[in-house]
């Protein structure tokens, strides 16, 4: 078993964000995904869309600039760049529901191998739960990428064979970002693409419940930003 | 002419009976109707029926309603951890609660006010927001029908609104507005400002006055809460 570190939550966020091309219109999620947008690779522009209203959403607002009418999904004062625009919560939706977007990253609590997804409720966990909205944004997803630790706290595998937790949606998982690996979904079953530099094909598949095929050389994450 | 513009949040809510199923707006701390909350809940009409994004935050927003239970019923996309008068109320099994995909609440309420009947989508499908509901294929692709979601009254903000009801909104506090004023059979919108009519570019116009019936001008509320 490795004794490498894992990545970092920051580490994860700038490998996902080598997945965002320039001109990319994007929605992030809470968590891991929110911290995407500090790592976008230089030289290229994306928008952020945020689900209630912003498509051009910019970084946080400095300290003493905020305005509480402009905020993201997570209550967050928030700027916007040149060129956004706002609009109300259906159409904001609408974007993210009818395919509009170009990548979708979202943080997440279960991956199945036919890309089932689960990422809002632990069962017997306190509390009314809530979906927001996770469902219409991975259903809707072009290319929805899923960021998350690869084992939950106790150890349990977050990549399994079927999900256990209530479902977002739907076989709707592209690729698998996490503190260990990145992994795409395939009509085959998970394939390991990358693991995080000290760990073995092996390590990972140690933490994981499903099987995940190996085709061909298996690359070190790279750790290299910017 | 109709004369829209009430003196008061509390003449505005005045009417509203026990047991009325209310949309409320707002997303985020942005776009609640804070004051026409606060009239609602001096007025104490209970056993409401709230369709809402999420359910409070502390004392904020619908947290007074939760607090001095006068909601019975919650049709919501993200109650909110951190709703803690309706988590407390919710655990003791004294509120129903329907959780709903927030771009699907979106849609059953602009179908409720667009007179669309139902519509088919893939969300949910598979998850237990489809229990109970009617499923059906779609080139191959499993999706759920919804019903409308209408109500009595809506409670919005806006930014501004002209005399006649025609309103606009300011940034992210526009959220569910919009989409509450046309799904509610009497919409109630409290705004910074009230101008004249002809004083709004129609260019410019958000909500158009036709789905607007109360207006009361405020000192807009802003809950800031951090989570």
């Amino acid at each position: 078993m490795s004794s490498a570190p894992r990545l970092t939550r920051e580490q994860v966020a700038a490998r996902a964000a080598l997945e965002l091309h320039d001109g990319d219109c994007v929605n992030l999620g809470w968590g891991i995904p929110n911290l995407v947008s500090d790592f976008v690779p230089a030289g290229i522009t994306v928008y952020f869309h945020s689900e209630n209203g912003i498509l051009g959403m910019g970084p946080r607002a400095r300290p003493g600039e905020e305005d509480y009418d402009v905020v993201d999904a997570m209550k967050v004062p928030v700027t916007v760049v040149p060129g956004a625009s706002y609009f109300d919560q259906s159409m904001a939706h609408l974007m993210a529901r009818g395919g509009h977007l170009d990548v979708s990253i979202l943080g997440g609590l279960q991956v199945a191998e036919n890309g089932d997804f689960a990422n809002w409720k632990i069962p017997g966990a306190k509390g009314s739960g809530g979906i927001g909205g996770a469902m219409d944004i991975a259903t809707g997803a072009r290319r929805l990428i899923v960021c998350m630790e690869h084992t939950t706290k106790d150890g349990a595998p977050k990549l399994v064979g079927r999900c256990t937790y209530p479902l977002t949606a739907l076989a709707c998982v592209h690729r698998v970002v996490t503190d260990l690996a990145v992994v795409d979904v395939t009509p085959d079953g998970f394939v390991l693409r990358e693991v995080a530099p000290g760990w073995t094909a092996e390590d990972v598949q140690n933490h994981s419940e499903a099987h995940l095929i190996e085709v061909g050389q298996v690359r070190e994450i790279s750790l290299a930003t910017r | 002419m109709r004369q829209k513009v009430y003196a008061s949040a509390d003449a505005a809510v005045a009417d509203i009976r026990p047991g009325a199923r209310i949309c409320f707006g707002g997303f985020g701390g942005a776009g609640f109707p804070n004051n026409l909350i606060q009239a609602l809940d001096r007025q104490g009409a209970g056993e409401l029926t709230a369709i809402t994004n999420n359910c409070g935050s502390a004392d904020g927003e619908l947290g007074i309603l939760f607090k001095h239970d006068r909601i019975r019923n919650v049709i919501a996309s993200f109650p909110g951890p951190h709703a803690r008068h309706f988590q407390e109320r919710f655990a003791e099994g004294k509120i129903k609660l329907e959780l709903v995909p927030q771009g699907i609440l979106c849609e059953r309420m602009r179908a409720a006010g667009a007179g669309i009947r139902g519509f088919y989508s893939a969300v949910g499908a598979g998850t237990p927001v489809a229990e109970g509901r009617e499923e059906r294929e779609f080139d191959g692709r499993r999706t759920v029908l919804y019903e409308p979601l209408g109500a009595e009254f809506a409670m919005i903000k806006a930014w501004k609104a002209d005399t006649l009801g025609n309103l606009i909104y300011r940034k992210t506090a526009r959220n569910f507005n919009p989409l509450m004023a046309v799904a509610a059979q009497t919409t109630i919108v409290e705004v910074d400002e009230i101008v004249p009519v002809g004083a709004l570019d129609p260019e410019t116009v958000v909500t158009p006055f036709v789905f607007v019936h109360r207006i009361v001008q405020v000192k807009g509320i802003h809950n800031v809460v951090r989570t």
